[in-house]
């Protein structure tokens, strides 16, 4: 069966970074880190291009549009998804895409989108984007265009006219089929994603990108009026004083740290 | 955009019985109502809503909507959501709110894209402004490195509130309130998708999330096999054995042990982490336990920010004389 395949890309500030990197524009209340520190594309949506290529592999006539939007893209980052295999990538930029705070505003974007391409049979995105982890702009996406919509999926297969989703439930996984065209969000529990190949590498830089400003999406007034004001924005302050166990060696702070806590009460 | 009155908390039931998260976000209801002057209504959903309505009313609620349809017997995402869509839309609250729970996920961001408004997504601590109306929420963000503090510009307002943040207040079977029927007319073509089957994956023993004592291990565990040694001391303490995620990601242990931002949120009296870092989205499920302990080789560690005690070291080593000692006062 052929079907056309939607992965929604966030880039993001690398959470991985060093705590020392990440600073807070307090005036423009917002995070910036050095320059020296590339974004990448959200680990969740790695997870959802994986998925993506999962299905490709697996049957015939599939295609994996890779869309993004943001204000402004490290290309060879929003590239990675078409080094792994995904077919084509769309970027929407423009400086007013930028917003992270408004998941409203973001949804409107991708949903007009994905209607400019004509709609697809499924679209897989990442649980939450780790910066402002929202966890929202899919399941507004699947609002908004009226398709069904299931979220944190750790296996996603197509049957015949349908999706099956292994879906993460707190004490395990439930098996959730939807009808087509779909919206599935995916989490880490998916496995890890792909490495590019040196060969997927090669075809990505051939390709270019699809680049949509402002102007190239419909959107009316309304659909762009912001939902969130933002107010502040800072770091929390631990107060916690660690107390540290010495001991002779460390079987002996091990022993210190058990009466500790019993001489405390912990049990 | 101080249109609308009241709050309305969108509620979940579980064995008929208020859900322990909805009791929750009773508590912050409650004081925000009260900081407006305004009612605190609940809505509860299905057939068997008796029980639930009554401990709604002893818990705050001055209003109870008992949502009804034949369709709504078990809980399926867009019957609710339509359910809830038609409740705010024809009562009109200022406020919503709704509990960041395994359903509130789905329910909350949805709800708000059907209603047009924003959404406050996963907040420690929602307030009102009394003098304009404006319901602010702190919500933690890159992944608890920061916090937000946001308002939503069109009403109703709507947040997500993080679950075991508030605590739910003394019941008092004495306060009065009443309980609205509210039938709604839904239509099985709504529904989208089914859930067809489920597999539990949890450990045997007390459930990680109402544990009191929680022992975690982390990636500088090594392997799968250690977390044997860390069950004895949990089953010694009476405890529940929980991971990071660079464990759950190694396949070291089911996901369901995954404590943290994108796991589950735990408050016990005591937590014990063992070669784990302290990254922040760890510590956005754990920062609300009593007192954390932590083991770990590297002096530098974030969790030694975090924690209480601690001790610099080897696991292996620290944690086998511990078990024992631990063994030992147990035993007395
Ligand atoms: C969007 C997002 C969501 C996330 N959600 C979660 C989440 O829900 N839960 C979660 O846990 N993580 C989450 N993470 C991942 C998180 O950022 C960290 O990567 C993860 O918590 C690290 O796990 P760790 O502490 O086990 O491993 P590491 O950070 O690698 O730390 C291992 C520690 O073990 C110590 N160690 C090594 N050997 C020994 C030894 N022999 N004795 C004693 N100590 C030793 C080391 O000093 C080190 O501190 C998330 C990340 C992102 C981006
Ligand atoms: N600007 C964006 N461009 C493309 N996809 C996005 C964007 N923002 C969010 N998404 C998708 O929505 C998911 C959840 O994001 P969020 O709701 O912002 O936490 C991400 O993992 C992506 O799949």
């Amino acid at each position: 069966m052929p079907a056309k395949i939607a992965v929604l890309a966030k880039q993001v500030i690398d959470p991985e970074m060093p705590m020392a990197a990440f600073q807070i524009d307090a005036n423009a209340k917002r995070v910036f880190t050095p320059p020296n520190i590339p974004p990448v594309v959200n680990g969740f949506d790695e997870n959802a291009v994986e998925a993506a290529l999962q299905i490709k592999d697996s049957q015939q006539d599939v295609t994996v549009t890779v869309i993004s939007s943001g204000a402004e893209f490290a290309l060879d980052v929003m590239k990675k998804p078409l080094s792994m295999g995904a077919d084509e990538l769309v970027l929407l930029q423009d400086e007013s895409f930028g917003n992270p705070v408004d998941s409203f505003q973001t949804a409107q974007l991708l949903a007009s989108a994905i209607r400019k391409l004509g709609g697809f049979d499924l679209i897989i995105c990442g649980r939450q984007a780790s910066d402002w982890d929202n966890a929202q702009v899919p399941l507004g996406v699947a609002e908004l265009l009226d398709v069904s919509c299931v979220a944190l999926g750790k296996k996603v297969e197509l049957k015949d006219d349908k999706v099956v989703v292994e879906r993460l439930i707190p004490d395990g996984y439930e098996v959730v089929e939807a009808s087509l065209p779909a919206l599935v969000t995916v989490s880490n529990e998916l496995g890890q994603p792909r490495y590019p190949t040196l060969r997927g590498i090669m075809a990505a830089t051939r390709k270019r990108p699809t680049i949509w400003s402002a102007s190239d999406l419909e959107m009316d007034g309304g659909e762009l009026e912001p939902r969130l004001t933002l107010h502040d924005l800072f770091v929390p302050v631990s107060n916690t004083e660690c107390e540290i166990i010495e001991g002779d060696d460390e079987q002996d702070a091990g022993r210190k740290l058990a009466l500790k806590l019993r001489e405390e009460k912990f049990f | 955009m101080a249109e609308g009155n009241g709050v309305l908390i969108i509620g979940e039931t579980q064995a008929d019985e208020l859900s322990l998260a909805s009791q929750e976000i009773l508590a912050a209801g409650r004081k925000i109502a009260d900081d407006l002057g305004q009612e605190l209504a609940v809505a509860v959903f299905g057939s068997a809503v008796d029980a639930p309505a009554r401990q709604a009313v002893a818990q705050g609620a001055d209003r109870v909507y008992s949502v009804t349809s034949p369709l709504l017997a078990e809980f399926q995402v867009e019957l609710y959501l339509a359910a809830a869509d038609i409740l705010c839309r024809e009562t009109g609250p200022a406020i919503v709110l709704v509990a960041r729970t395994n359903q509130g996920r789905e329910v909350a961001p949805r709800l708000a894209f059907r209603l047009g408004v924003g959404l406050a997504q996963d907040c420690l601590e929602v307030s009102v402004d009394t003098a304009t109306g404006t319901l602010l929420a702190n919500r933690p963000v890159y992944g608890g490195n920061a916090v937000a503090v946001v308002s939503c510009n069109q009403s109703p307002q709507v947040a997500a509130v993080r679950p075991k943040v508030y605590v739910p207040l003394e019941p008092d079977q004495s306060r009065q309130g009443e309980v609205v029927s509210f039938p709604v007319d839904l239509d099985e073509s709504m529904v989208r998708s089914r859930v067809i089957e489920v597999v539990k994956e949890e450990a045997e023993g007390v459930k990680l999330e109402d544990a009191s004592i929680v022992v975690s291990g982390g990636r500088g565990l090594g392997g799968p096999e250690p977390f044997a040694k860390l069950e004895e001391l949990a089953k010694l303490l009476g405890g529940a054995v929980g991971a990071s995620r660079a464990a759950v990601d190694s396949g070291w242990v089911p996901a369901s042990y995954q404590v943290g931002l994108t796991g589950k949120t735990i408050t016990p009296d005591l937590y014990i982490t063992i070669a784990i870092s302290g990254a922040s989205q760890h510590m956005a499920g754990c920062s609300g336990s009593k007192a954390i302990v932590a083991i770990n080789k590297d002096a530098e560690a974030n969790i030694f920010r975090e924690a209480r005690y601690g001790v610099v070291g080897d696991w292996e080593k620290v944690l086998a004389a511990m078990t024992e000692t631990v063994r030992e006062l147990v035993q007395e």
